[in-house]
């Protein structure tokens, strides 16, 4: 084993080929489909400019917002630093209470250990509450492989499942859907309901309060997912709002949790930090309607068998990094995604993976790696932003992502061998550090206005520009470059003059009012 | 040589990573407000306001009024059949006429959806975001009884409302089984709009004890 | 003040105008205007791009030519490239650089800023002399607003210009699109946000949208003049250059 040997390799990447952590084309190619839908580009810049103001409301109305940010961020980088105790004093306390730990490699394996379980159980249903760690080993589609029927609780996840669609937000999968769609989505594919259901938020959720409630009183076991994994007590954590993880964690014989690695927190008393960052990050409330937290087993109360299953999946790959690692810190609020530019005209199918957004952008390709195969789509991700930091400013617990952004641009054209696009680079580095050939390719560029149109315009540019020319004019090159100017006569005597004033200027008022 | 455990690859792994990009100590700036305190009709003024905007009722009254104030709510909804935790205190329920039933870890949970409603204590309640926490303590209950039943009335001393989330954390009992209740069941699934009711209570009704 | 002026290589070459005014201003306003014949480029969009050995050169030839401790400070008329200079630079060098480039970056860090900081912060003044009568909208470019910020500066710097008819960009802060290289490689995304960003200038019936980055404007004011929009753009340099002697010639052409 390479510690054995002393020499640390570089942790695996999410195994190629399994689980939701790749499109099967890049985020350009996806995106061309996504703008196209009209009503994807309502619902999305609907909802996320409601969540966006709800947000800034319960943020801006807590003096101390900053500060939980800072602590937030620290305990995080704290928690990274100190990762191997903190499982395993996790792993202790959770044995302590009487539940099971158990330890994944990657998606594949943590499918092997939740199907095992289930069959032990002998159940052939099981009922779930939404989980991004099992959405990304792709669980649902091994259980079903398996004979084993997944039945997703949370509304959105519901909506999904019912559509066979895929979701496309962390936080409300089916932000992508709107009333009108998800109550035809009932109609077909909810048995027994009622035929004059209308669109009516409430009655919608109503129609879901009806259809589930069978399965939360008959099913004997449930998957989850967990927010926060208290390595102090041995204590979980799921925060929800509708009631469907509460059902889950409660009602069934037999609990199951997948839980990165990541989401561990050292103390009992964190919580104290990310009960406040996440619930006013995430749906801009001050506190969402339900939070869980459970340690092992309780004689009497909930699940009286319960594992846990430890998830790497790539997280370790992600860890080596030593900027990309900030990723990990991600507590999965969704406020990057609500504030992000792209993804509110892209939508989140765009990006192919379960992580979609700004945090999904750097995330998925740290987790499933950028260059597993010939123009892997995730090599594009980390392209798909203006780089205009929205996502920065939202961040809870102040993930840099414009800067991972760039830097995993960096990591690709360092991966990628001689391109094109590097040449052009390197050639334009060239020109740019020798001033005089810099000033010659100003000519050539003022020439250029040969090619200008009547209207003091450039026409149609040529490949890689032509995008640019399909929906923006671009004015042709001017005459005279700036520092043409300033050596000619007429710059000279404009600065000449202008020195002048300012020397009046400063003897007439040496102090300028503000 | 052994294979590896999968535990014994993925903690090697994360030593490994921590060797090829060591992270400098972090401290941790615990510089947010704490240990906040507030005067009685500030709490009861901002939990009351907090549960009022999650669509829950508020009911201020003396200790002494208890009974009268919890048969109040479960007539006026209607609610002939209630559980309560064993633990509860029996003279909270001495005005209500209906059928009540005492929990116990052997009754099915799937039948407590035959309840019209639950009465339950609670443990600690933060007047900040209007979150009220229950422990599992004997007057509260397990968790699926507050949980199945579509009404929930909840009995909230204002002794034990604090005023931020750091303060109700503080008060925890990490290990006992706890649920955070801030307003009945809702979801924003459906273009972002929040809709109260779905899978937990749809109706929440909280009693504060201006006086306990 | 010796004020070093760095006129970008997107400025210098495609924008002279926002430079010039620029230069004719702190010169108005007293200053001791330097122009460094040896500058060039500041890297970003290598940067931006992905290309961090590249730059190398660019990057020592910024810090060679502003070193010089006769320069008090460096301005150039772009938010994104006075971030370049404060936050990428030292990556570069730390990364692909020797130690004298790590120190040459750090001295010239120090004293870059963008033209509204300068203004405000450095030479304390947001009256300049200004005159435009036109009505006028504000974009506030993301790396000004989110990478440098600026806050309300180049806002109180409009404010003071004489008879100027300054009114709201609604969703202000929200990206037009641009992003460098991001406006090619993800055309569509980019011109989608483009097109909310017009849809809210238009809307303010303004004669001009300002902001103070060329390479926002020119892909603002491209989308304006391909719609025939009745608005142009224009640097905020250009604005705060106007005077009552040597007012600016509003034309119709958008870009």
């Amino acid at each position: 084993m390479s510690t054995f040997l002393g020499m640390p390799t570089a942790p695996p990447r999410s195994p190629y080929g399994t689980g939701h952590l790749r499109g099967d084309r890049t985020f350009p190619e996806a995106a061309h489909d996504e703008l196209r839908n009209e009503q994807l580009r309502r619902n999305l810049g609907r909802a996320t400019r409601t969540i966006r103001t709800k947000r800034l409301d319960v943020t801006g109305e807590l003096p101390d917002w900053e500060q939980l940010r800072d602590a937030g961020s620290a305990i995080k980088t704290d928690t990274m630093n100190r990762l191997p105790e903190l499982l395993e004093q996790l792993e202790r306390k959770v044995t302590e209470r009487g539940g099971t730990v158990h330890w994944a490699r990657d998606g594949v394996e943590a499918n092997e250990i939740v199907t095992r379980l289930i069959r032990a159980t002998g159940s052939s249903d099981v009922i779930k509450v939404k989980s991004m760690a099992t959405q990304e080993i792709g669980l649902n589609e091994h259980l079903e492989a398996a004979g084993i029927t997944p039945y997703e609780t949370d509304l959105a996840e519901l909506i999904v499942q019912l559509a066979d669609d895929r979701p496309s937000h962390i936080l409300v999968p089916a932000i992508h859907r709107n009333r009108d769609e998800i109550r035809q989505i009932f109609l077909d594919e909810i048995p027994g309901v009622d035929p004059d259901l209308d669109n009516v938020p409430a009655r919608l959720a109503a129609a879901a309060r009806a259809y589930l409630r069978e399965k939360f009183m008959t099913t004997r076991v449930a998957v989850s997912g967990a927010n926060f994994g208290i390595a102090e007590t041995g204590t979980l954590t799921v925060v929800e709002s509708e009631g469907n993880g509460r059902m889950c964690l409660t009602l069934p014989d037999t609990l199951i949790t997948v839980m990165g690695i990541e989401k561990v927190l050292p103390r009992h008393q964190d919580l104290e930090v990310f009960l406040q960052l996440l619930p006013r990050s995430s749906t801009g409330e001050r506190m969402n309607p339900y939070t869980s937290m459970w340690t092992g087993v309780t004689p009497g109360d909930g699940p009286q068998d319960f594992h846990l299953v430890l998830l790497d999946n790539g997280r370790t790959a992600a860890l080596a990094d030593a900027i990309g690692r900030e990723a990990l810190n991600c507590i999965r609020c969704s406020a990057c995604l609500n504030v992000c530019p792209v993804y509110e005209r892209a939508g989140g199918h765009a990006y192919g993976s379960t992580y979609p957004g700004p945090i999904g952008a750097v995330l998925t390709p740290q987790l499933a790696g950028m260059h597993a195969a010939k123009n892997d789509p995730n090599s594009s991700l980390p392209y798909a932003s203006s780089l205009c930091g929205a996502c920065f400013d939202a961040c809870p617990v102040k993930i840099d992502i414009p800067s991972m952004l760039v830097e995993l641009r960096h990591q690709h054209t360092e991966q990628s061998g001689t391109t094109a696009e590097k040449l052009a680079m390197k050639a334009a580095a060239a020109v740019m550090s020798r001033p005089t050939l810099f000033t010659a390719a100003q000519k050539a560029a003022s020439l250029g206005r040969a090619v200008g149109g009547r209207d003091g315009t450039v026409p149609r540019l040529p490949a890689p520009f032509g995008g640019w020319s399909d929906s923006r004019d671009l004015a042709a090159p001017p005459k005279q470059s700036f520092r043409a100017w300033l050596s000619s006569a007429e710059g000279a005597e404009t600065m000449r003059a202008a020195a002048e004033e300012g020397a009046g200027r400063t003897a007439d008022t040496p102090e300028e009012d503000r | 040589m052994t294979t590896p455990t999968a535990r014994e690859t993925v903690l090697g792994r994360i030593r490994d990573a921590l060797a090829l990009a060591p992270a400098p100590d972090t401290v941790i700036p615990r510089t947010y407000r704490t240990g906040r305190t507030l005067p009685d009709g500030e709490r009861l003024a901002l939990l009351t306001d907090r549960l009022v905007d999650y669509r829950a009722t508020v009911h201020p009254c003396t200790a002494d009024r208890t009974a009268e104030v919890v048969a109040g709510i479960l007539n006026e909804r209607g609610a002939r059949r209630i559980g309560v935790p064993d633990g509860l205190d029996e003279r909270w329920l001495g005005a209500y006429d209906g059928e009540v039933r005492r929990d116990s870890a052997d009754v099915p949970a799937p039948s407590l959806d035959a309840l019209d409603g639950v009465v339950t204590a609670s443990a600690v309640s933060c007047a900040e975001t209007g979150t009220i926490f229950l422990d599992g303590s004997p007057d509260q209950g397990r968790r699926a009884l507050s949980l199945v039943p579509d009404l929930h009335v909840c009995v909230v001393d204002l002794s034990s409302v604090v005023a931020g989330v750091p303060e109700a954390v503080a008060r925890l009992v990490p290990e006992r089984p706890t649920t955070l209740i801030s307003g009945p069941s809702a979801t924003s699934d459906i273009e972002l709009e929040r809709v109260e009711g779905v899978h937990g209570p749809r109706t929440l009704a909280v009693v504060i004890r201006t006086d306990a | 003040m010796r004020i070093g002026l760095f006129a970008t290589c997107l400025g210098d070459t495609l924008f002279p105008e926002a430079v010039k005014s620029t230069a004719v201003l702190l010169a108005r306003l007293g200053h001791d205007v330097v122009f460094p014949p040896g500058q060039t480029c500041c890297g970003q969009m290598h940067v931006n791009t992905g290309y961090q050995r590249e730059p190398v050169p660019l990057v020592r030839n910024f810090a060679e030519q502003f070193g010089d401790t006769s320069i008090d400070a460096v301005v150039m008329p772009s938010a994104s490239c006075a971030g370049s200079v404060r936050h990428q630079h030292e990556i570069v060098a730390e990364r692909y650089g020797d130690a004298a480039l790590r120190a040459g970056v750090a001295t010239v860090k120090a004293k870059t800023y963008e033209l509204s900081e300068l203004l405000v912060d450095v030479l304390g003044v947001t009256r300049v002399g200004a005159y435009f009568p036109h009505r006028v909208t504000y974009h506030p470019t993301c790396h000004s607003l989110r990478m440098l910020r600026v806050g309300d500066k180049p806002l109180r710097l409009l404010r003071a210009v004489e008879e100027i008819d300054l009114v709201e960009l609604p969703e202000a802060d929200a990206c037009c699109g641009f992003g460098g290289t991001f406006a090619l490689k993800n055309s569509e995304t980019s011109t989608a946000m483009l097109q909310d960003k017009m849809h809210h200038i238009s809307g303010t019936k303004a004669d001009v949208c300002t902001a103070g980055d060329s390479s926002c404007l020119m892909q603002i004011g491209g989308g304006l003049s391909r719609i025939r929009s009745g608005t142009r753009t224009l640097h905020l340099a250009q604005i705060l250059g106007s005077t009552r002697t040597a007012p600016y010639a509003l034309t119709e052409a958008a870009l």
